[in-house]
């Protein structure tokens, strides 16, 4: 393939207009599934539960691949693995390193598992290789309502919870101190943590969720440590990551995944190094500053 | 006469066939500053976590300010070990101090400019101000450690318990930190009860100590409890202390796991 080719196959533009309305459903989907994305992975970060993410979407692989055999509906069989790999994780491991390792038993089960499957289902390829590296226009609009309806129960139980979450993530022995349920927030979080990764795994493949709940909050939180800035950041850069993926991937044959994941790469790196310079700018700034010292001399 | 801020009546606290302490009866007032001492292991913490709410007596009772403990208790405010914040925190200064004053509640925060206020005084009572916007990550443990105080004044609380607060703190911040707890004892008539393991840093302002220490504990003034024949029947073993310049120095503890810093012999 020469680089014309190459070109050819990821970016095309031609009957832009007319394919456009075929992928309104996926484009609603990654819509909402960005904002999904972004308000989740600010807690992710902040509970350090990247690993856990890619162990729940290994499980949800393996739900969805069960579906696909069986021909159940794909969404319920990626929801359900998804879910009982979450709150298996909140329930077992509460403390960091036991989660890991725990993660790191279930996660090529389901993997092995999600294989299993696929090999025994004889339908289209394209469906099997759609659950690890994400599908395209596939959205119809049963599984597009099944979607939207999760991820607006996502949304709400997010900001019903948001306080005491943010809380009990920042600060536990305070948080329990002051009579927040720190250990059914947990468990809570990680059902809701489920049914996100689930949810994602539809548009991007159980291989790269972590590009839409992992990513964009990283990046927003290179540049700024304002909570809310933080969420809207990382909900704007998720948004541009899903819904400017699928736009790109539109005219090429090539999946969208590699389109979102790198539209969110991206950002992170800009943020990446925006982030550096201003630590070196703000560390001169702060021992400069003379009400600082100030302070500190009145203190001792 | 006036409620006791903390109450405990016959409170006993065993783990398994460990005893703790047993049937211990103490009253604290309002305005009292109030240490709690003994070697790691003497239910310091344990103490803490049962006036938190936390942690059932095996036997006795337990009372703030006349009513049960209670998780969540309004009428606590709580300074934790020090314990660093990762440098990735969305949070800064005034965040944190905010979740002091109401990350209890559900939902997210309405009342904006209200709580803005609230926060900005109870930053300028620690002397936080010009930190607020900082990045709690990036913050010094001392500059961390007055922003937990300022949390644990967000309720005007009737009783401060204080976990080791000025563990890894240099001697500026230990100095600085203790002042401003004892000015909320004094001035808002909080008692205060500090667990510790090192008297010095607060011996000015401690009315009296809660010496924990092999299943006993004895109760009094500094100068009453820290001393030699109290400490060496508490330990059962020689124990020299030595008083000096108002300062209380504690030589040849037999349990060389504890972090007094007094010299082994």
């Amino acid at each position: 393939m020469d680089l014309n080719e190459f070109m050819n196959a990821v970016f095309n533009f031609e009957d832009y207009s007319q394919l456009l309305p075929l992928v309104t459903n996926s484009l609603i989907a990654g819509a909402v599934l960005g904002l999904v994305g972004g308000l989740i992975g600010t807690f992710v970060m902040m509970r350090d539960l990247a690993f856990a993410v890619h162990g729940i979407a290994e499980l949800s692989f393996a739900g969805a691949a069960f579906a696909l055999l069986i021909g159940a509906n794909v969404v319920f069989g990626s929801l359900l693995g998804s879910v009982v790999a979450a709150v298996i994780l909140g329930v077992m491991g509460m403390r960091a390193r036991d989660r890991n390792s725990i993660i790191g038993v279930i996660m090529p089960f389901g993997l092995g598992l999600g294989i299993l499957f696929l090999s025994l289902y004889e339908g289209r390829s394209a469906n099997k290789f759609g659950l690890l590296t994400g599908q395209i226009v596939s959205v119809d609009t049963v599984q597009l309502n099944v979607m939207l309806g999760c991820s607006l129960f996502v949304i709400v139980a997010l900001l019903a919870i948001w306080r005491p979450l943010t809380f009990a993530s920042a600060d536990p022995d305070l948080a329990e101190a002051r009579g927040v349920p720190v250990g059914k927030l947990a468990i809570g979080f990680m059902f809701l943590l489920g049914l996100a990764v689930a949810l994602s795994i539809q548009i991007v493949g159980a291989l790269l969720v972590l590009a839409l709940v992992i990513t964009p909050s990283a990046a927003a939180l290179r540049v700024t440590a304002s909570p809310r800035l933080v969420v809207g950041l990382s909900v704007i850069f998720a948004l541009v990551s899903v819904v400017g993926g699928i736009l790109l991937a539109l005219g090429g044959r090539i999946p969208i995944s590699p389109y979102v994941t790198t539209i969110s790469f991206l950002i992170y790196v800009v943020c990446r190094l925006i982030g550096a310079r201003r630590d070196k700018l703000g560390r001169t700034r702060r021992s400069a500053s003379p009400d600082i010292a100030a302070v500190k001399v009145t203190a001792a | 006469m006036t409620t006791p801020a903390v109450s405990l009546q016959g409170a006993s606290l065993s783990f398994g066939n460990r005893v703790l302490w047993h049937d211990l009866d103490l009253e604290i007032n309002p305005g009292e500053f109030f240490a709690v001492l003994g070697p790691n292991g003497s239910g310091k913490t344990s103490f803490l976590r049962v006036l938190l709410g936390l942690q059932p007596l095996t036997h006795g009772s337990a009372r703030i300010n006349g009513s049960s403990v209670a998780r969540g208790s309004r009428d606590i405010g709580y300074i934790p070990q020090q314990k660093s914040f990762v440098s990735g925190t969305p949070l800064r200064a005034r965040d944190l101090v905010g979740l002091g004053l109401d990350g209890h509640r559900w939902g997210v925060r309405l009342n904006g400019r209200r709580h803005r206020r609230r926060v900005d005084e109870l930053l300028d009572l620690v002397g936080a101000s010009s930190y607020a916007e900082a990045p709690v990550g990036l913050l010094s443990g001392g500059e961390q450690q007055r922003l937990r105080a300022a949390q644990a004044l967000a309720t005007d609380p009737k009783v401060l318990l204080c976990d080791e607060p000025l563990l890894s703190l240099d001697l500026h911040h230990q100095q600085a930190v203790s002042a401003l707890i004892n000015t909320q004892c004094h001035e808002q008539n909080s008692a205060v009860v500090f667990v510790t393991h090192e008297i010095n840093p607060i011996i000015d302002y401690v009315d009296r100590v809660l010496y924990l220490a092999g299943g006993q504990f004895r109760v009094g003034a500094p100068e009453d409890v820290m001393t030699t024949e109290v400490l060496s029947d508490m330990y059962n073993s020689h124990v020299e202390v030595i008083h000096n310049e108002g300062r209380i120095i504690v030589v040849g503890l037999p349990d060389a796991t504890t972090h007094h810093h007094g010299e082994e012999d």
